[in-house]
């Protein structure tokens, strides 16, 4: 059966990272373009082919045994594969946006000199991602888990002569690191609950549990540490904006498209073990309806193209965070797949935009490109319309079913998640109007080089564009005529669905949303295109939401003085102070001392014969004595 | 059978003493001698069964009248040591082919003469004959750091012998004291096994060999010591040491202490648990701001040695098989990223990190080697690296929880001052002193390879070591937990 063949589809990407990798020095561009790309869309054959045998499947979960990896008494891990409804959607979106984010890079890094590597790496990352979403028990996730923090951390500093980004791409490591750290914890708290790692040993001795189970919410705490250290939530989100110095199909490809929606395929996993804890369920809405807030804040006033799309999909992850929050864990794992369409494709355009303009990325110094890239404008357009959730446009949908679940839940919370989907709507339009509308702010010179790009890098871009505008087509609510397919398709994964409104007050709350949505876009038109508003220069004086919009809340600044300066002062005072004077001094004092105690000593050693013979015979006197009286 | 056991000690010392008189071709004689040991401890592993009996045991009265018998074997522990000592030293062989050292016989003959040592240590099943091979790996290390070491050898090796042998006389104190106690008035290790001691004795014979193991892995606060020894040796000894002369701490406790003396371990486990993390903690935290890469190494060593003694207080087969594994692992990362260094200070003439900078771009293939070495040593899964530091943190998180999270740390503060290293030396921009930095090549490259081959592997298909000393893990922890509930 072909479903026993899913080893394939991390092994055809493994043996493509081999090939580019040694052969990067041998092979030509065009075949390492080839062999990289090709892999993927083998893997993504298989995956369709896959994912229609399961369909076809009256059983919807398969385990697939490869080896016996670590055992150690009580436990058990073998590398062994899970494949049922939730693992074969995430195959295919990870093998169909990385085929096109491959094909897509054969035109982008076509002049870098690290060719070959980029196509090895790329590799590896798929191959990766797929372990993490095809383990059958937590230990295989995290080998995936960890796996792609590595490649993001050769990604993020591929051009790692320049320093800035070499250690952007440690602080992306170190911050999972934290988060990893808590996934550990949970997974060994795991073990010693169920007495097993295995998911399928797991969740159906969790279904007869209580809600409210210490263990269980201390285990669900650590592996929402975890995700929110691989899924940018607060308070470990930084390194994600700093991430962008890496290529931008990287960028596209594993930070925004499927890298960072780990976590929430994580927890939607887990979801019998989080609906058992409730407390932390209210924990990981909160946190993310903050964490979008605060992506979205910041995002309002960035002048980096990228880093508007690193804040958004900061912003975006919280929406999903916050659906995994309130039960909606098939609302957030569908707006994982219609981000993944839209994000992709707008970090595909910027880069597109990025390639024409020669590497600029400031957007006061765009403007006007909409003549000179065409196409790469239309599907941005497309792109902005799904992110700021119009319909028909595939983020209404995933966004207003996270809402309208946010709303049965507490309806401070919509009010805030709607203001921050105005807020959206906002920002992308501004950046959209920016770099599009108006009249070009860059040089002359550069402006005659402006040309689109060629075909390799377009053609993702419609069929990107076609998918943002249509992928809505997977969960179409009831009250719009539809049967929502995608909820239905992954019931067997995901046991609890939480309460949704009634249809009259979907409709008022759709209607809410996207008259305000419309009201933003309207706002930033005329503020951007009519008045041709031009974000101030840096130094510029800004309003003090303003400054701290811009300066991102200072949290580098704030992590920095109370975690790394202390944490420096700690190791020089360690090192300086209690190292080489306290303890060594302590040591050098006892060799000191000995060294007195033998000048003593030495006096003894006279050389006069009948002292020793006294000496001995007091040494034998006592030894004596000792016996005697010891019996 | 028993032969092989022989043949096994006896091959480095004749090794040593073919070499000390081969002149010029000291070096290849060496590598053979060395690489006739490591197929010699591959036949053993063959030839092994997997439980927990000592197997190539040989047993010959030494001193009779003392009760001293020359009586060695290997169970599934000593296996993993032995192999660990034979698959290193051709390596670290190998990775000094490019030196021209001076009196080089003299250099190779001392490294085969400590291998029989290090043998020893990892096979003696009477305590007489641990301390002689205990002693017999410190000398020739002595004399290979303190004739062919740093400009400050002289006293750091003053310190370092004095440091270890004060710690060793604990350890004789304690052999003494329990050879006395025992009725049959030997040396044998089944019979200080055997031996019913109370448990205020059992803490005094617990501290006298915890000293001497403690001090050799090093455990906070018996450190200091380590980093300017490992700094001033010259790279072999370094190697030497940190690859497999501290394992000799670590295999000690699980030897000598756990089974000898269970209610010492009860009494006073929890102490070297803590001595152990905090060591993690606060060597790991020195680490982050060393200038120098190889003192850099030195205190991440620490750390990682802690982890392992943490694991092996925790008393439980995730533990003690972790610290089994991660034997191996850390030796081989340990010697590969040492001499990473070694072959950067021999061109460049410094290991100071930021003097250093952009070697990636001229040496590509040393910076897919140094990373996949610094990788291995951060745990990252697929590496041998991670499958240690798993098993260990889960030994220690059966323990106590507030033990693990503190203990793994280690994973989130490694991963700093490693890839600080690693940036440091390898990224950013290359400049004038590095920019003639020419890529491994020759025996560089043979080493380099050989030792991320062994990196990936073992992490991918750990089954093999692990299997070879978990029947021996589980009958020492059935041994000391029936001795604990037999006299409840």
């Amino acid at each position: 059966m072909i479903i026993d063949l899913v080893w394939l589809v991390p092994l055809i990407p493994l043996l493509g990272f081999l090939i580019t990798g040694l052969g990067r020095n041998v092979l030509s561009k065009n075949l390492i373009g080839f062999i990289g790309s090709g892999v993927i869309f083998l893997s993504f054959v298989l995956s369709v082919a896959i994912f229609f045998a399961l369909g076809a499947d009256a059983n919807k979960s398969h385990e697939v045994f490869l080896f016996d990896w670590i055992s150690a008494g009580r436990l058990h891990i073998p590398l062994s594969f899970l494949v049922d409804p939730l693992s074969s959607m995430m195959l295919l979106i990870i093998t169909g946006v990385g085929f096109l984010i491959h094909v897509y890079s054969a035109g982008y890094m076509h002049d870098d000199d690290g060719f070959g590597k980029f196509f090895s790496y790329l590799n590896l990352f798929i191959f990766f991602m797929l372990l993490l979403v095809l383990g059958s028990n937590y230990i295989v996730m995290f080998i995936g888990w960890e796996g792609v923090g590595l490649c993001s951390y050769l990604l993020i500093g591929f051009w790692f002569t320049n320093d800035s980004y070499a250690s952007a791409a440690k602080k992306a490591f170190v911050m999972n690191r934290i988060g990893d750290l808590g996934f550990l914890i949970g997974v060994f708290l795991i073990f010693t609950t169920f007495g097993s790692v295995e998911f399928s040993k797991i969740f159906p001795q969790a279904a007869n549990m209580m809600p409210g189970h210490s263990s269980i919410v201390l285990i669900t705490l650590c592996l929402f540490i975890g995700a929110c250290g691989k899924s940018a939530q607060i308070p470990l989100f930084t390194w994600l904006p700093d991430a962008m110095a890496g290529p931008t199909p990287v960028s596209a490809l594993i930070h925004a498209a499927t890298m960072v929606t780990a976590g929430v395929y994580m927890i939607a996993r887990s979801n019998v073990l989080f609906d058992l804890a409730p407390v932390i369920q209210q924990l990981i809405a909160i946190i993310g309806l903050a964490t979008a807030l605060l992506g979205a804040l910041i995002a309002l006033t960035q002048t980096d193209i990228k880093k508007v799309l690193a804040y958004s999909t900061v912003s975006q992850l919280g929406y999903m965070f916050l659906g995994l929050g309130v039960g909606a864990y098939d609302g957030a794992f569908f707006h994982v797949i219609t981000h993944a369409f839209f994000k992709a494709l707008l970090f595909l355009g910027a880069g597109s935009v990025i390639h024409a303009m020669h590497h600029a990325q400031d957007m006061r110094h765009m403007g006007g490109l909409k003549k000179k890239l065409p196409v790469t404008f239309i599907t941005m357009l497309i792109g902005t319309l799904a992110i700021a959730g119009l319909p028909p446009f595939s983020g209404f949908f995933s966004k207003d079913e996270i809402l309208a679940h946010v709303y049965e839940h507490n309806k401070l919370m919509w009010v805030i998640g709607v203001f921050t989907a105005f807020l959206t709507a906002f920002y992308m339009f501004r950046m959209l109007f920016l770099t599009f509308y108006g009249t070009y702010r860059g040089t002359h010179h550069a402006e005659e080089k402006i040309h689109e790009s060629p075909k390799s890098m377009t053609i993702p871009l419609i069929v990107l564009a076609v998918l943002s505008a249509i992928g809505g087509v997977l969960g179409i609510p009831e009250s719009l005529g539809g049967h929502h397919w995608l909820s239905k398709w992954l019931s067997p994964v995901i046991l609890h669905h939480a309460e949704a409104a009634d249809h009259s007050t979907e409709y008022m709350l759709m209607g809410i949303t996207v008259a305000g949505v419309l009201v933003s876009i309207f706002i930033a038109y005329a503020k951007y295109v009519k008045k041709a508003h031009v974000p101030v220069p840096d130094e510029a004086q800004r309003s003090l939401l303003g400054t701290l919009s811009y300066n991102k809340f200072y949290v580098d600044e704030v992590y920095d003085a109370i975690i790394r300066k202390p944490l420096d002062a700690f190791s020089t005072f360690f090192y300086k102070i209690l190292d080489t004077k306290v303890i060594d001094g302590i040591v050098n004092g006892l060799g000191w001392s000995t060294n007195e105690a033998s000048k003593g000593l030495r006096l003894v050693q006279s050389g006069n014969v009948g002292f020793y013979i006294l000496m001995m015979v007091v040494g034998i006197v006592s030894m004596l004595l000792y016996t005697y009286l010891s019996i | 059978m028993e032969q092989l056991l022989l043949l096994l000690l006896f091959i480095p010392l004749v090794g040593a003493v073919i070499t000390a008189l081969s002149g010029k071709a000291a070096k290849t004689v060496a590598l053979i001698s060395s690489l006739a040991s490591l197929v010699l401890a591959l036949i053993l592993v063959f030839n092994f069964v997997s439980d927990s009996s000592s197997q190539f045991v040989v047993n010959y009265p030494w001193i009779e009248n003392l009760g001293i018998n020359f009586h060695a074997g290997i169970d599934g522990i000593s296996m993993i040591t032995v192999l660990l000592t034979n698959l290193l030293i051709p390596i670290i062989i190998l990775a000094s082919f490019k030196h021209e050292y001076k009196n080089a016989h003299g250099f190779f003959a001392l490294i085969l003469f400590m291998q029989t040592g290090l043998l020893i240590v990892f096979t003696a099943m009477d305590a007489f004959l641990f301390y002689i091979g205990w002693e017999a790996a410190l000398i020739p290390i002595y004399f290979i750091c303190a004739i062919w070491g740093g400009r400050d050898r002289i006293r750091v090796n003053m310190k370092f012998f004095v440091y270890t042998v004060g710690g060793s006389l604990f350890m004789l104190l304690g052999i003494i004291y329990l050879y006395l106690q025992n009725p049959a008035h030997n040396f044998d290790i089944q019979a200080f096994y055997n031996l019913q001691l109370d448990s205020a004795q059992q803490g005094w014979v617990f501290w006298a060999f915890f000293i001497a193991f403690a001090i050799k892995m090093p455990i906070f606060p018996f450190h200091t010591w380590q980093p300017d020894t490992y700094t001033e040796a010259p790279a072999p000894g370094t190697m030497l040491l940190a690859g497999i002369m501290l394992k000799m701490g670590i295999y000690g406790v699980i030897r000598w202490i756990l089974p000898v003396v269970p209610f010492g371990v009860q009494e006073w486990g929890t102490t070297a648990l803590i001595l152990s993390i905090i060591g993690i903690v606060y060597a790991s935290i020195i680490a982050f701001k060393q200038r120098n890469a190889k003192r850099l190494v030195a205190y991440s060593s620490i750390a990682h040695v802690g982890l392992i003694a943490a694991g092996i207080f925790a008393l439980n087969t995730q533990g003690l098989q972790g610290a089994m594994v991660q034997m191996l692992s850390h030796g081989i990362n340990v010697v590969g990223l040492f001499f990473i260094l070694d072959i950067i200070s021999s061109r460049l003439k410094t290991n100071t990190i930021e003097e250093l900078g952009g070697i990636a771009k001229v040496a590509p293939k040393l910076a897919i080697v140094f990373a996949i070495l610094v990788f291995g040593t951060i745990a990252l899964p697929g590496t041998n690296g991670f499958i240690g530091e798993f098993l260990l943190l889960m030994g220690v998180y059966q323990y106590n929880i507030w033990a693990a999270a503190i203990a793994g740390l280690t994973i989130i503060f490694g991963a700093v001052y490693m890839l600080r290293m690693y940036q440091g030396i390898m990224l950013g921009k290359t400049n004038d002193l590095t920019i003639g930095f020419k890529d491994i090549n020759g025996t560089e490259k043979i080493t380099l390879y050989i030792l991320c081959a062994l990196v990936i592997a073992l992490g991918v298909y750990p089954k093999p070591i692990l299997s070879l000393s978990e029947a021996s893990v589980q009958h020492l922890l059935e041994q000391v937990n029936q001795k604990l509930i037999s006299v409840k």
